[in-house]
């Protein structure tokens, strides 16, 4: 059985672009299909909750709103040694609930073997379930970048007839 | 000269809470608690379908997903007058057991304990003391030796590991911290523990909910989980003995560590009884429906006034006017335009007028609200007060089980009127989470007696009429009472709005300028090292601030930046 996979789109899909890890998550979802030890799921804005899931799995690829300082619909992957660094410059929104639970899992010695982020810098975080549309033309993108993810991790995707 | 003192959370997500206060003389003289994000949830789901509104609504919160979602198909249910299948009732009731006990253990060692407890001072004890202490107020297995050390360790790997995280932003030697360092060590490694058995009660939510996170199988009219003994792909036998041994593992940590833990550390800070009173007026809804009306209640609750338990009214049902008539929102000093003096919820306003901070003025996006013209606090100490007023038995028995632990390490007895303070609400909350788990085990047998009647019911199918409906819904959630408030038009959503706890605890001052729970509880706080206002956030915290966050904490003084958590 292959390591267990998790693809977790995060953000608050009320707050705009907000919730753009998980609107990618769901364009993922709905183009591509995956093997049966990779879980594609929409972790909203949930802490705690996501404990065990995360800790069911080998890998954690994390696709969220983040701010890195870069202009808006910038795109970003990060990797290993990059992560932590990620958290520290709170360049994400979410950054507390995740590092918390990535801490909390590590206590427990059930941290995931890699973390990676694939984020893209947020424009408009107002009220509203539409996202800006700049923000929505690189969600294609954004799906690529977790495509690619995966491949690095050694699981073909398979586009949906 | 008097210091202002600045709490602001920066994250976006959960409650954006900011705190000013005033520190004259060591103590805080001048409170306000504000809001520093607009939601707007109601402007979302206008025109939306009422039968959708909880997949939007378990979104508003990050912590509180299955709260909003139970509150809002409540909601829509009084609306139409929709009756619930007892077997939807009983499903819905063991998922907010679950959440609720799952997230008091949560609050109590991952979000708030370390305002008490010195993780680097628990480096220095003794494990051979710290059993031996934890051994003396406790027959929990794992109090030995052997346990401490291996804790002891593994918080001294992970410190030297540098990257703190979760450890990262406490107090460490501030002098408002009392344990010994064994008591610490003792508190750390139930810490420990505590990660794993509120996991499994969260697990209880992911089956009956489908999944968390944000549960699936919630429905105006009941649950969609259906129940066939046989087949796989429902609610099974086997799942639900399942759920029976998670609960069952969980009740031993409850009675075993968490009730003592409270007890022991409560008695070490037994000054923290006499800070953060803050507004006694208390208001709790009943909860866990036992018919499938919303009349029978397994959990009765009520308000008190100027908290006197003599002075109870309860409230009754799922459409008491009572509650109904009595919640109003003032928004004279919220960032929404007014005027019109304190709205009903039905008839609510959500137009922004953002004024920048203004001390005697607006300096809030939450609004105010108020029960019969008087401010409220809610949360688990209104709620087991609720229960203790109404002769809740299980209720009685606990609260007094705790005081009498608290007076036996005090060598002198403390009453009730302990727990109107900030270590009383930590107190309430372990009395409130050991209810619930004796109750969720209660709901788990009538669920399983119910289907072995061959009722296997779980949803009403909601009919919308024409013409203009409206309802409320209330929910007793973790932080509090939560109420949805809905005007439906012609099958459509025409006004919503959610009055959350966090609304009621932390709002501005209201239409007559009185302060809220939060702003009364900060008067008087003792406040030691300005820049360091550990105090301020131990009396915050013991609320159970929605915030999943770091704060950023200025002294306006000096402009010193510090990490402080909140969560």
């Amino acid at each position: 059985m292959p390591m267990p996979i998790l693809v977790l789109g995060l953000g608050n899909i009320l707050l705009m672009d907000e919730g753009v890890g998980v609107r990618a998550m769901e364009a993922f979802d709905a183009a591509w299909s995956v093997p049966d030890h990779v879980s594609v799921v929409d972790g909203g804005t949930c802490g705690m909750d996501m404990l065990d899931l995360i800790a069911s799995h080998k890998h954690l690829i994390a696709v969220d709103a983040v701010k890195t300082g870069a202009p808006p619909a910038s795109l970003t992957v990060l990797r290993g040694d990059e992560v932590p660094a990620y958290f520290k410059g709170k360049l994400s929104p979410h950054q507390l609930g995740l590092s918390d639970l990535l801490a909390s899992l590590r206590l427990q010695d059930e941290a995931p073997e890699s973390v990676t982020v694939v984020g893209c810098v947020p424009m408009a975080l107002g009220t509203g379930l539409i996202m800006s549309p700049e923000i929505e033309a690189v969600i294609p993108r954004m799906v690529t970048m977790i495509v690619e993810e995966l491949a690095r991790l050694g699981v073909t995707a398979t586009p949906r007839p | 000269m008097a210091q202002r003192v600045v709490v602001d959370p920066v994250t976006r997500i959960e409650g954006h809470l900011r705190v000013d206060c005033e520190v004259d003389g060591g103590k805080v003289t001048k409170a306000w608690a504000s809001g520093q994000m607009w939601r707007g949830i109601e402007l979302i789901l206008q025109g939306k379908d009422p039968r959708d509104a909880w997949v939007f609504a378990q979104r508003i919160c990050g912590v509180c997903t299955t709260v909003h979602a139970i509150t809002s198909v409540r909601a829509v249910e009084n609306a139409l007058k929709l009756e619930v299948p007892l077997n939807a009732q009983y499903i819905r009731n063991m998922i907010q057991g679950a959440h609720n006990v799952h997230d008091h253990i949560v609050h109590f060692y991952h979000l708030s304990a370390l305002d008490f407890v010195d993780i680097v001072s628990a480096l220095k004890a003794d494990p051979a003391a710290t059993a031996k202490l934890a051994q003396s107020i406790s027959g929990w297995p794992r109090n030995s030796t052997q346990e401490f050390a291996t804790a002891q360790k593994k918080l001294q790997a992970f410190i030297n590991s540098g990257q703190l995280g979760i450890f990262g932003s406490g107090y460490w030697g501030h002098p408002a911290m009392k344990l010994t360092p064994e008591a610490n060590l003792m508190a750390a490694a139930h810490y420990l523990q505590a990660l794993d058995y509120q996991r499994r009660m969260n697990k209880v939510v992911a089956i009956l909910g489908s999944k968390t996170p944000h549960i699936q199988n919630m429905a105006v009219g009941g649950v969609t989980n259906p129940i066939n003994m046989d087949s796989q792909s429902t609610l099974t036998l086997e799942k639900l003995m399942y759920i029976k041994q998670l609960i069952d593992e969980v009740g031993d940590f409850i009675t075993q560590v968490y009730i003592p833990d409270v007890a022991a550390i409560g008695a070490f800070y037994a000054d923290w009884t006499q800070y953060g009173r803050g507004v006694v007026n208390y208001l709790s809804i009943p909860d866990m429906p036992l018919d499938t009306k919303g009349t029978v209640f397994a959990l009765p609750a009520g308000y008190i006034d100027g908290g006197d338990l003599a002075k109870f009214t309860p409230i009754k049902d799922f459409h008491d006017p009572y509650f109904e008539k009595g919640v109003k929102e003032s928004v004279k000093h919220s960032w929404y335009q007014g005027g019109k003096g304190p709205l009903h919820p039905y008839d609510g306003e959500t137009i922004p007028n953002f004024t920048d901070w203004q001390d005697d003025g607006k300096y809030s996006w939450i609004k105010s609200p108020t029960f019969y013209d008087k401010r409220a606090q809610v949360g688990p100490l209104a709620n087991v007060l609720g229960m203790y007023a109404s002769g809740h038995q299980r209720t009685q028995f606990w609260v007094n089980a705790v005081l009498d632990a608290v007076s036996g390490h005090l060598g002198s007895k403390v009453g009730v009127d302990a727990l109107h303070s900030t270590i009383g609400r930590h107190a309430a909350r372990a009395v409130r989470c050991v209810v619930l788990h004796e109750e969720l085990q209660n709901q788990w047998t009538l669920l399983m007696e119910n289907i072995a009647k061959g009722d296997t019911k779980t949803f009403n199918k909601p009919v919308f009429p024409k013409g203009e409906i409206r309802g409320f819904g209330f929910h007793e959630a973790p932080r509090g009472m939560l109420s949805h408030w809905v005007v439906i038009e012609n099958g459509k959503i025409k006004n919503y709005q959610a009055v959350v706890p966090t609304t009621w605890n932390a709002g501005p001052r209201d239409e007559d300028g009185n302060i809220s729970a939060y702003e009364a509880a900060l008067l008087d706080n003792p406040v030691a090292v300005a820049d360091q206002p550990l105090e301020i956030i131990r009396t915050l915290h013991s609320f159970d601030p929605c915030l999943a966050c770091a704060v950023h904490l200025t002294d306006t003084e000096t402009k010193s930046h510090y990490q402080v958590k909140v969560v």
